[in-house]
């Protein structure tokens, strides 16, 4: 495995070590889609370990396979040849032991709810109690600082609350994994950057293992304690970096020398794995 | 208030283009009887006073539409086979039901289809071409099946208004019912929720506008189909009886009276569904 991570084998191995039962483990993974254009072989021969309480950021040009990862972690996808457990199940079972929340870019709140009733609706689905779902509401609505907010509809809130709003509803249900599809792609930096200070914050109170797929370079070396560089055609990691920055980070972190030279790894990699065709 | 305008201006130049055109249309009248009384032709603003207010006019005016509206609906008993109540009444009645039956089936048909792949393929091409069969040539033999089954009066009237209203409501639920898009369906897939969780949870809320879009159209079609259904019953009871009654002996009066009803009935029936819309989609939160 370690060999096809590229040159950063020995400090995966070092947490491999650690980290007890991999949360995900991903052996020679590959997913082919039939086209009408032909095959597109849209993941080949990925192999990843992600230990318990990890934040993974999966970076990447268009087509690289990144969210498609995701979405096979997910079991929205079905991988064609490999094998992929999460939590030690597979994908399907996994998704049917309710492993994770799902957070996509749009944060796809109905709008015939409420905020509560957007976040109680896997609640709902699930079965919890009247009660409970009440309290989980009341929980993760703090969580996310949107206290006070249960009432209105979504279209009363800003599209940076809209999406603070549905990493609640993935939160709801306590699912220890939480798989995040470019979850702030669409909102201005801003708001994003206020949104990665609480994602950070969110995490270090939750300890949930983190999978979260973006197309910003500071994004990623902000938040992960592991960044995933992908490449397209055929999609592939091109390198895993662990990063040794600290897990409390102020946003001023992103000034720091060591933070500049993760970058600066970050975006070789996506030059290297881009070859030709840049 | 800024709509009155408007409408207003529509309004008073229709009346104004239909008062022009009742003078045109009515004139020869008054022509043909001055030359048969061998009388010279008579001066335009005489032909103009005498088009306004004829007993059979080609084209009856304005006022004497309003007049005998006003005439059949308040100025008459409600029980009085010439008032328009009463057989605004019973078209209403087998608009309602056929309304109810059309819109029952079209959600069937509807829901069938997108849970259904063999109902997929195959309702909406026969849907498209219980369409086009004019409904004047089904009408009488819809009644005569029926009556021969021992049916009368206002089952058969509603089954016609069910045929033309059940069609818009399975065009505008499948389209409804299938408007989630994928990121949505993916959403409950991950919460691992069943069909039926995803069509009470999802489906059957985002279709709401789409339904509400149809059941306009809808019970349009279904005063249409009871209208039809009955003429051929032989101008018994109805709004399409007075329509046929008055082609039998030449009331055009009454044939626009009966015209105007229908359309103030279905005006009428519209608004409503209208308002039921706007409070249904207030208390669902979809109105800003």
């Amino acid at each position: 495995m370690r060999d096809l991570t590229g040159p950063e084998g020995d400090g995966l191995m070092k947490d491999t070590i650690n980290a007890a039962a991999p949360v995900i483990e991903a052996r020679n993974l590959n997913l082919t889609f039939d086209t009408a254009d032909g095959a597109v072989h849209a993941l080949k021969d990925v192999n990843l370990t992600i230990g318990k309480g990890e934040f993974v950021s999966f970076i990447g040009p268009s087509g690289c396979g990144k969210t498609t990862f995701l979405r096979c972690i997910a079991a929205l996808e079905t991988p064609t040849a490999g094998t992929l457990t999460v939590n030690g199940m597979t994908p399907d079972e996994a998704r049917k032991s309710r492993a994770y929340g799902y957070v996509f870019q749009a944060a796809g709140l109905y709008p015939w709810r409420t905020i509560a009733g957007n976040i109680k609706l896997p609640l709902e689905i699930m079965g919890f109690d009247r009660a409970e779902q009440e309290s989980r509401v009341e929980r993760v609505l703090e969580l996310v600082e949107l206290k006070g907010f249960g009432k209105k509809f979504p279209w009363q809130l800003s599209g940076g609350m809209q999406q603070r709003a549905s990493i609640a509803r993935a939160l709801a249900f306590d699912a220890d994994l939480l798989l995040m599809d470019e979850p702030f792609g669409a909102l201005d930096e801003i708001v994003r950057d206020r949104l990665n200070e609480e994602l950070l914050k969110l995490w270090a109170r939750t300890e949930k293992t983190i999978g979260f797929v973006t197309h910003s370079i500071p994004e990623a070396v902000y938040l992960s304690t592991k960044i995933v560089v992908m490449s397209p055609r055929p999609g592939r990691i091109t390198d895993v970096i662990d990063s040794p920055l600290p897990k409390e980070r102020p946003l001023d972190i992103r000034d720091s020398r060591e933070f500049i030279e993760i970058a600066h790894r970050v975006r070789e990699g996506l030059r290297a794995g881009h070859g030709d065709d840049m | 208030m800024r709509n009155i305008l408007p409408i207003l201006t529509v309004v008073a130049t229709i009346v104004v283009l239909w008062y022009l055109a009742a003078v045109k249309l009515n004139s020869a009248w008054v022509y043909d009887q001055a030359t048969r009384a061998g009388a010279d032709m008579p001066a335009f603003s005489q032909v103009v006073s005498e088009t306004m207010n004829q007993d059979r006019p080609v084209l009856p005016t304005p006022h004497q539409v309003g007049a005998e509206l006003w005439k059949s609906t308040v100025g008459m008993a409600v029980t009085s086979k010439r008032s328009l109540v009463y057989h605004g009444w019973v078209t209403i009645s087998a608009t309602l039901l056929g309304f109810a039956i059309g819109t029952g089936l079209g959600v069937l048909l509807a829901v069938g289809i997108i849970h259904n792949r063999a109902m997929d393929m195959s309702v909406m091409p026969w849907a498209i071409a219980s369409q086009t069969i004019p409904i004047l040539a089904i009408a009488p033999m819809i009644i005569v099946v029926l009556n021969s089954l021992g049916l009368q009066g206002l089952v058969p009237k509603a089954i016609i208004s069910a045929y033309l209203s059940f069609f818009p409501v399975v065009v505008g639920m499948v389209k409804g019912l299938r408007s989630p898009d994928q990121m949505q369906l993916d959403l409950l897939k991950t919460y691992n929720a069943s069909a039926a969780g995803a069509f009470w949870k999802l489906r059957v809320p985002s279709s709401m506008p789409y339904l509400f879009a149809s059941l306009k159209v809808g019970i349009a079609a279904s005063l249409v189909g009871a209208i039809v259904g009955e003429l051929p019953t032989g101008a018994v009871a109805g709004l399409g009886a007075r329509l046929l009654s008055g082609s039998y002996y030449g009331q055009t009066v009454q044939i626009w009276a009966a015209l105007f009803a229908a359309a103030i009935v279905a005006a009428g029936m519209v608004i409503v569904i209208g308002l039921i819309e706007k409070g249904t989609l207030r208390r669902m939160g979809m109105v800003r």
